[in-house]
């Protein structure tokens, strides 16, 4: 049973599977365990941000492609949504509006620049990507009419969703059953269904062809299978993926700019989570979207006190400043790469491979 | 390594680079093209100097990365933070010596210039030096965490950057002699962009110089077309691409201290903005050639002068466009390299 829910692919160690379930735990309960609304905000980031970095792990981990347009196709979902319910009224009709729009829109642009890009090198395709990706933000915030320019857009969702909604004054726990609640557990619930989904596609036949890809594409297209076919199809399902999670972000933030969807840093930050975590894993997305969303909004602190207690010392203190958080996350991912490329995953499930031999 | 095998490349890359005379006359096309859909003749005498000025700039910063990768198959995603690197040592060099830029001889300005542009090439360098042992050289030959690396590198550069000069955006105000602009007839040109001109000439032919008429040249040539033979004809490569790479990104500084007085300031975030620049362009040129990234660099910086005039909306796009035309019309870019 379990095992069908995990499409077979179970986490395979003993400490991995105890810190998904601390981190899937404390995912599901975390309106009741975290109060406040930043403890809140952080969890539903990271539930969106398990979907996107899982979806560019099928890209990145399980293809072997490097796509630099990663958040294009989030910023697509999330104004997708964004401009149908600023335009229409703020019902499911128009959530379902937006979303299958920015799907249709995604899946046209990924295949384009699939067919057009893919048959060539790896690195070819990340630097169309990286050309694309900057005109397309740019593209973005030029069409202020529709898009709302620099300033984003804010809007309306759906009167169950909205804050002021409280199901008849019912509370669990001391915490009110209001519009916030249920638009969490909405999230929660969806992003649980993307994984899984997910995880059954790196599963499938068609996802053992894809790392037949990665491992050696010459073998796996003298094998039969058409390289272009498989990769274009990998580029197209993780776009998708990319929207629908752009698309939840712009649900819960209600509001969508290009600062919050599309820009590069955003992908910069995707590829350290998915690097981090663990490549061609799946569940290195749920632990590096987690232990970079925490470390983006806590670190800071804890670095204010280390910073602050080396005050007297000139570098060490500029190097400790709490905006430089990044500088410290880029230096792991880089010993990431070369250290353990399989990521932290990878690393907890070959330490419990050494312990089984051992005994 | 059968004779008929060795030979037939060369025999079909020797002709070729005698006859392809078609992209040399892009530049001039474009620039004849633009003649009649300006207002007045002034106009485009501006937009073409200021676009020419623009893709020296341009070339002078890629070129360096496209002959690493065309060596060593090396494609370097941190190639910006040299670039910012250059354009941060100039302001602090340039601010050092304020007395002389604030003057208004233009000896004295060079004066100030020219040790600015020395010490980020230098800096840059040396720090190119370091970037490639530390960095690159792991992952010779694995594309996929070549990109990663670089990109990693290029991260922690930049907040190595704002760590020493701060995140905030810092003003490089030219040197006084070299603001303002000179009258051609009608036409208003600022004097900035022909020194920058002048300077990417400078470099073009120097470049030109070493790739064509010294042992260096010839064996950077060789290399590009086929780095096992000159391996085994007993040249150390490996060194070679060190050089390379190292001069390649000591261009990127002196490259980065031109765009910072382009642009007349500096952040951190400018070699992430530069890098997409430089990939379109090398991507044009055909990923290798030299002269394909010239001819690459000049097309985007007068195609981004012109729409921006004409059409500012297309203009943000013309990179894109451009690069799409000439993919259409040849796949591997200007000038393909011969064993790619």
């Amino acid at each position: 049973m379990l095992s069908r829910i995990f499409s077979g692919d179970l986490p395979r160690s003993r400490m991995l599977a105890l810190v998904l379930i601390a981190i899937v735990g404390a995912l599901a309960l975390a309106p009741f365990v975290f109060p406040g609304a930043k403890a809140l905000n952080v969890a539903a980031k990271i539930c969106v941000f398990i979907v996107l970095v899982a979806s560019f792990d099928l890209l990145l981990g399980y293809t072997g492609i490097v796509s630099f347009a990663h958040t294009m196709f989030f910023g697509i979902g999330a104004y997708g949504v964004a401009i149908a319910l600023t335009r229409l009224a703020p019902s499911w009709a128009a959530i379902a509006a937006g979303v299958a729009g920015a799907l249709a829109l995604s899946f046209g642009l990924s295949l384009l620049i699939g067919l057009f890009s893919l048959r060539v090198k790896a690195i070819f395709y990340a630097m169309i990507t990286l050309a694309v990706a900057s005109a397309f933000q740019t593209f973005a915030s030029q069409l202020s009419e529709i898009t709302g320019g620099e300033d984003g857009l804010s809007f309306r969702v759906p009167e169950v969703l909205s804050h002021g909604f409280v199901l008849g004054g019912h509370s669990i726990l001391g915490v009110p059953v209001d519009g916030k609640l249920i638009s969490y557990y909405l999230l929660f619930a969806l992003a649980v269904a993307l994984f899984l989904l997910m995880l059954r596609i790196v599963n499938s036949p068609f996802g053992r062809v894809l790392q037949a890809i990665r491992e050696n594409d010459f073998r796996a297209e003298a094998l039969g299978y058409r390289t272009v076919v498989y990769r274009t199809f990998s580029n197209v399902l993780s776009a998708g993926f990319a929207t629908l999670a752009g698309a939840l972000l712009a649900l819960w933030l209600r509001y969508n700019g290009p600062d919050t969807s599309l820009s590069f840093e955003i992908m910069i930050d995707i590829l350290l989570m998915v690097v981090i975590g663990g490549m061609g894993t799946m569940y290195g997305a749920v632990i590096g979207a987690t232990l970079f969303i925490v470390a983006q909004n806590y670190l800071q602190d804890l670095m204010k006190l280390a910073s602050d207690a080396a005050l007297g010392i000139p570098l060490l203190s500029s190097l400790l400043h709490p905006d430089r958080w990044l500088l410290w996350l880029g230096i792991l991912f880089i010993l990431s790469v070369y250290r353990f490329p399989a990521g932290i995953v990878g690393r907890l499930r070959t330490r419990s491979k050494s312990h089984s031999a051992a005994q | 390594m059968s004779p008929s095998v060795a030979t037939a490349p060369a025999a079909d890359a020797l002709p070729q680079l005698v006859a392809d005379r078609i992209p040399l006359l892009l530049v001039p096309a474009l620039a004849l093209a633009a003649l009649p859909l300006m207002s007045s003749l002034s106009t485009w005498v501006t937009l073409t100097v200021a676009g020419l000025a623009m893709g020296m700039i341009i070339f002078i910063i890629a070129s360096g990365l496209t002959l690493v990768f065309g060596l060593m198959d090396v494609l370097n995603f941190g190639h910006g933070v040299f670039i910012a690197l250059g354009a941060y040592l100039a302001v602090s060099v340039l601010g050092a010596m304020s007395g002389w830029t604030g003057s208004e001889h233009l000896a004295l300005n060079l004066l100030a210039v020219l040790p600015a542009m020395l010490v980020a090439m230098a800096v840059a360098g040396g720090v190119g030096f370091a970037f490639e042992r530390v960095i690159i050289r792991p992952v010779y030959g694995q594309h996929l965490k070549q990109i990663m690396i670089t990109m990693g590198g290029m991260i922690v550069g930049e907040e190595l950057i704002k760590v020493i000069w701060g995140p905030q955006t810092i003003p490089l105000p030219l040197p006084a002699a070299f603001r303002g602009s000179l009258l051609l007839g009608d036409a208003a040109v600022e004097k900035y962009r022909l020194i920058a001109v002048v300077i990417g000439l400078a470099v073009f032919a120097a470049m030109f110089w070493v790739l064509s008429r010294t042992k260096v040249g010839l064996l950077i040539r060789a290399g590009v077309q086929d780095r096992e033979m000159v391996e085994s004809l007993g040249y150390r490569i490996r060194k070679l691409f060190v050089g390379v790479f190292v001069a390649g990104s000591a261009l990127a500084g002196l490259g980065g201290v031109m765009w910072g007085l382009y642009q007349q300031n500096v952040t951190p975030q400018m070699g992430a903005q530069v890098n997409v620049l430089i990939f379109i362009v090398i991507i044009i040129g055909g990923l290798g050639s030299v002269g394909g990234c010239f001819i690459g660099a000049l097309l985007v910086g007068l195609l981004a002068n012109y729409t921006g005039f004409l059409a500012p909306k297309v203009a943000l796009f013309s990179n894109i466009l451009l690069m799409v035309l000439i993919l259409l019309w040849r796949p591997q870019g200007i000038f393909p390299v011969a064993k790619r």
